[in-house]
């Protein structure tokens, strides 16, 4: 038993509901009591699909226990196969189905469907969740699909070359995308174009908007893209043992993953390596990060959390594309946590994997980033902390489903995440300008019209002189203010204090970044065992957190 | 149709209304669990917590049903089970006795814990009931624990708060004290507004259930008499009975009739002269009026297709049809107690479709085939019907916005009028 007051994924039907939504002609049939239906609004509101899901559910009651909930699973096939008249048909159950054990799978396979293939799902609700249920409905519903052209054991690989010899273009398959992940819809335009550029073209996309029959197509291509290993890797994995299809890993999230995504597709295809140095010309990320203005967003330090594919590429692109330092790097996709763990020991980090977001929050805070790349939840974390945060990963939000084209993967993908992930930051002029000017007027506490109400202000005791006639100068402050040490609750308990030179030199600082210079200072003073806190405490400090 | 004065029950025009026929259906249901009335019931009772005993599935559930990201520290979990405790059910009350001394030593500021069952628990058999006793006493003193079912498959939606408020009626003092008694969640400014509307009428005593902290539970006794502000605490009203209280009938606070009925009849429990009744809610009906006539106007001989979902269908028919001069395609609830209803039913025009349960298939086509003005529905069917050309209002709106009394009455009819304006102002001509 697991307290959790906030979950980034759901249960694994909630995954094999993903997998129906995202395609045509497929319908699920739930067995499931009433609520579990909740599931219809994350694809009505937070994708705001104009369609309700494909599924079915049984809707059993209490009553319904002592009696034949069996039966009432056959009632509900039969009239979702003659209403819907799906081209596949999934059965499965919810968690609490799971417990009553009437195998509804194995139900819908001793009936007449007039030949429409049903896959039975099997996803074990008390150990596993939302992602891997996706993972695993998409292999089974593909493993169904494929049964008759399976080739026997010891037949040839599929030679990913062969399209030379068949007189036509290379074709690939981009695996994982679905509903309800993170900028799917636009990054299978983007990285279709990019493979179109280099004469590949798509054979299938799956799931999202392919039919069954497009499924059993998946073996005409060359070769597999896995494009989200959350949802596609146990698929590719199968097709690759079973058919002998090769498959390609890099995920093309940013310049230089998308540099090797086509360096890895090309070398696979036999085809031409691409230009060196396409992604300069291709993207603006690369210029971006190198003119002047970027020079501010050096060593920054970033705090990244997020499903497994979405950190991995933040991680690399921010340390290598942008040139911000990686304080911190975890994900909540336990599938994939040897990756992580790999790419964190790389950065000099240990790697978080957590599903509990108290426990990220608490590492977001002892990180001290400057920047959070995270999740919604992350975003809100971060807010309470007063630190920037662009969200780079699912869970999705109704934000997170833009109107304009706004793809993660490929060129485009690099601009994205560039104007993403450093508008939250302050622009690098205009951060110098206000280090020139803090001392005027306008950069008095009250005036934060340029940044709107994001400002953070966490200790209202010592942060709240709104009084633009009294610049906040030692000097210059209001009679007796200068002289109260104020005191403020550290969060550890222990007993902390200004000194009224410590707060007049607190002040001189930009109220934009005073709470984190002030979060900073006490906890530096705290680790040192310091009780009152002078101008020098916080130049040491500053000294300490400099480098 | 004009406004009516006369009381409605005893009118004889309306009272073959009772005998309307229900349509019953019985299939899928596209409404939440019981678990939902957990979203608004912890904003009520900010130092109780609302501990579900569940699956992910239910953690999703709420998450997704309260949109919730904004909470540092929120005050509803999920005890999830995982596969070790549905292997031993002694391991799993080990657990969850863990689990809740870990949370209250966290959060000292909780004064009551509701263990909350779930489907997988009542399927599990987990005897909660048990482990709240248990609870309780490691606890006494400190920390209240009490239980009740959310379960979908013996709640829906709403009725997770009758069952919530039932659960607490064992702790609630005897008393033979006359007093009004307020059941059922209201905003805060609300249950002011109608508290000093009431002691302006002349009623002295008026306290709520549930109260603002979870502690000062009001008494009860031969002396209460209960008003329900909302119309799904069937068992609550009858626990309360049970306890010695009476209940008055009476329509439920929503528009001005609604409200005025609802004052009136706590009114004359008490005994109070109808003059004074008059002379307080004279000025508040007039107003209330006015502030309903211009959304009547984008309203009137619209018509007008409520889903079941919250409950508060039928007496929001009568609203909008009275009030607003809509035409009522179909109104369906999850489940009708005729009882509860009876104010309510007798208001409705004569031969009103009304659907009980739902197989919400059936019912979408019966809604294609009608193609009403607006259609009242749950979150997971608005957009695909405003996908299809029908106007839409989320039902769930209604059980977190302030919409009882007479001074909410324009507010009430603008959350539906909202939806008709809207299509009219957009043009992408």
């Amino acid at each position: 038993m697991e307290l959790t007051l906030w979950t980034y994924e759901g249960p694994p039907h909630v995954g094999a509901m993903r997998v129906a939504t995202s395609m045509e002609g497929v319908h699920y049939v739930l067995h499931a009591p009433q609520g579990d239906t909740y599931a219809d609004l994350l694809f009505t509101m937070i994708e705001r699909r104009g369609r309700r899901p494909p599924v079915t559910y049984t809707t059993f009651q209490a009553r319904d226990l002592g009696g034949d909930t069996a039966e009432l699973v056959k009632r509900t096939v039969i009239a979702a196969v003659e209403r819907f008249r799906p081209e596949a048909l999934l059965v499965g159950e919810s968690c609490t189905a799971e417990l009553i054990q009437d195998q509804p799978g194995a139900l819908a396979a001793g009936m007449d469907l007039g030949g429409i293939p049903m896959v039975s799902l099997e996803l074990p609700a008390y150990s596993k969740k939302e992602n891997w249920g996706a993972a695993e409905t998409l292999y089974q519903l593909v493993r169904g699909l494929l049964k008759e052209q399976l080739p026997p054991p010891g037949s040839p690989k599929i030679d990913p070359s062969r399209w030379c010899a068949e007189g036509r273009r290379p074709r690939v398959n981009l695996l994982g995308p679905s509903l309800l992940g993170f900028r799917c819809r636009d990054d299978v335009r983007e990285v279709s174009r990019l493979l179109a550029e280099h004469g590949i073209d798509v054979n299938v996309v799956a799931p999202l908007d392919a039919r069954p029959a497009d499924l059993q197509r998946i073996p005409s291509a060359d070769a597999n893209v896995c494009l989200y290993p959350e949802l596609a890797a146990p698929l590719c994995s199968w097709l690759e043992r079973s058919f002998g299809m090769a498959t390609v890993r890099t995920v093309p999230i940013g310049v230089g993953a998308t540099e090797e995504f086509l360096r890895e597709i090309c070398a696979l295809l036999t085809l031409d390596p691409p230009e060196l140095g396409e992604g300069e010309r291709a993207s603006r990320l690369p210029w971006y990060s190198r003119s002047v203005d970027s020079t501010y967003l050096t060593g920054k330090r970033v705090f990244i959390f997020g499903d497994a594919t979405h950190a991995l590429a933040a991680a690399r692109i921010a340390s290598r594309e942008l040139g911000f330092e990686v304080v911190g790097l975890g994900t909540y996709s336990r599938e994939l946590a040897r990756e992580v763990r790999a790419a964190a020991k790389e950065l000099g980090l240990e790697a978080l994997i957590s599903d509990d977001y108290l426990a990220v929050e608490k590492a977001m805070a002892e990180a001290a980033p400057e920047l959070v790349l995270g999740t919604q939840m992350e975003r809100h974390s971060a807010k309470r902390l007063g630190v920037p945060c662009a969200v780079i990963s699912t869970p999705l939000h109704v934000q997170d489903v833009p109107a304009r084209y706004a793809p993660q993967m490929g060129w485009e993908g690099a601009n994205v995440i560039f104007d993403t992930w450093v508008h939250p930051l302050m622009m690098g002029l205009e951060e110098h300008l206000i280090g020139m000017f803090r001392h005027d007027f306008e950069f008095v506490d009250g005036h934060r019209s340029h940044l709107g109400d994001g400002a953070p202000s966490p200790s209202p005791v010592a942060d709240s002189v709104p009084d633009p006639r009294h610049p906040s100068h030692p000097d210059q402050l209001p009679e007796g203010t200068g002289a109260v040490a104020v005191a403020v609750a550290p969060p550890e308990g222990a007993e902390l204090c200004w000194s009224p030179d410590g707060e007049a030199e607190l002040h001189k600082i930009p109220f934009f970044v005073r709470g984190k210079v002030r979060r900073n200072t006490e906890n530096f003073a705290r680790e040192r065992g310091i009780g009152m806190i002078d101008a020098e405490t916080l130049y040491d400090a500053k000294a300490h957190f400099s480098h | 149709m004009p406004l009516s004065p006369s009381a409605p029950s005893s009118d004889p025009a309306v009272a073959g209304a009772s005998e309307l026929p229900v349509l019953r259906e019985n299939g899928q249901r596209e409404v939440f669990c019981g678990l939902t009335s957990i979203v608004w019931l912890h904003r009520r009772m900010p130092d109780a917590f609302f501990l579900v005993v569940g699956s992910r599935t239910c953690a999703h559930l709420v998450q997704s049903a309260a949109g919730v990201m904004i909470f540092a520290e929120p005050r509803f979990g999920t005890a999830i089970l995982g596969e070790r405790d549905l292997a031993g059910l002694a391991d799993a009350n080990d657990e969850l006795d863990r689990l809740v001394r870990d949370l209250l030593e966290r959060r000292p500021e909780i004064r009551t814990l509701f263990l909350v069952g779930s489907c997988p628990s009542e399927v599990i058999k987990l005897d909660l009931a048990r482990a709240a006793e248990r609870l309780s006493s490691q606890f006494v003193g400190r920390v209240r624990v009490l239980n009740y079912s959310g379960s979908g498959i013996e709640t829906t939606f709403t009725q997770g708060e009758d069952n919530a408020l039932q659960s607490m009626l064992p702790l609630l003092p005897a008393t033979e004290e006359p007093q009004l008694l307020l059941v059922g969640t209201l905003a805060d400014a609300v249950e002011d507004r109608f508290v000093s509307l009431f002691q302006r009428l002349g009623i002295p005593v008026v306290r709520s259930l549930p109260p603002r902290r979870s502690t000062d539970l009001p008494p009860v006794g031969p002396g209460t008499r209960v008003l329900l502000a909302q119309p799904f605490l069937s068992g609550t009203a009858r626990a309360l009975q049970r306890r010695g209280a009476e209940l008055i009938r009476a329509p439920y606070p929503f528009g001005v009739e609604g409200s005025r009925l609802w004052m009136e009849a706590a009114a004359a429990a008490f005994g109070i002269a109808p003059e004074r009744v008059a002379e307080v809610l004279a000025p508040l009906i007039e107003r209330g009026r006015r502030a309903i006539a211009p959304q009547r106007e984008r309203l009137a001989g619209k018509r007008l297709f409520l889903l079941p979902d919250s409950q508060m269908e039928i007496p929001l028919a009568r609203f909008l049809h009275r009030e607003c001069g809509m035409e009522l395609v179909e109104v369906g609830t999850p489940y009708l107690d005729r009882q509860l209803m009876a104010e309510e039913i007798a208001l409705l025009p004569a031969g009103t479709a009304i659907s009980e349960g739902q197989d919400v298939e059936r019912q979408l086509e019966r809604v294609r085939t009608e193609r009403p003005d607006l259609v009242l529905c749950g979150l997971g069917l608005a957009n695909p019907l405003e996908a299809e050309g029908l106007a839409t209002k989320w039902s769930i709106e209604l059980v977190f916005s302030p919409i009882h009394g007479c001074d909410q009455a324009g507010e009430l009819a603008e959350l539906f009028a909202r939806s008709l304006r809207r299509r009219e102002l957009l043009s992408f001509a």
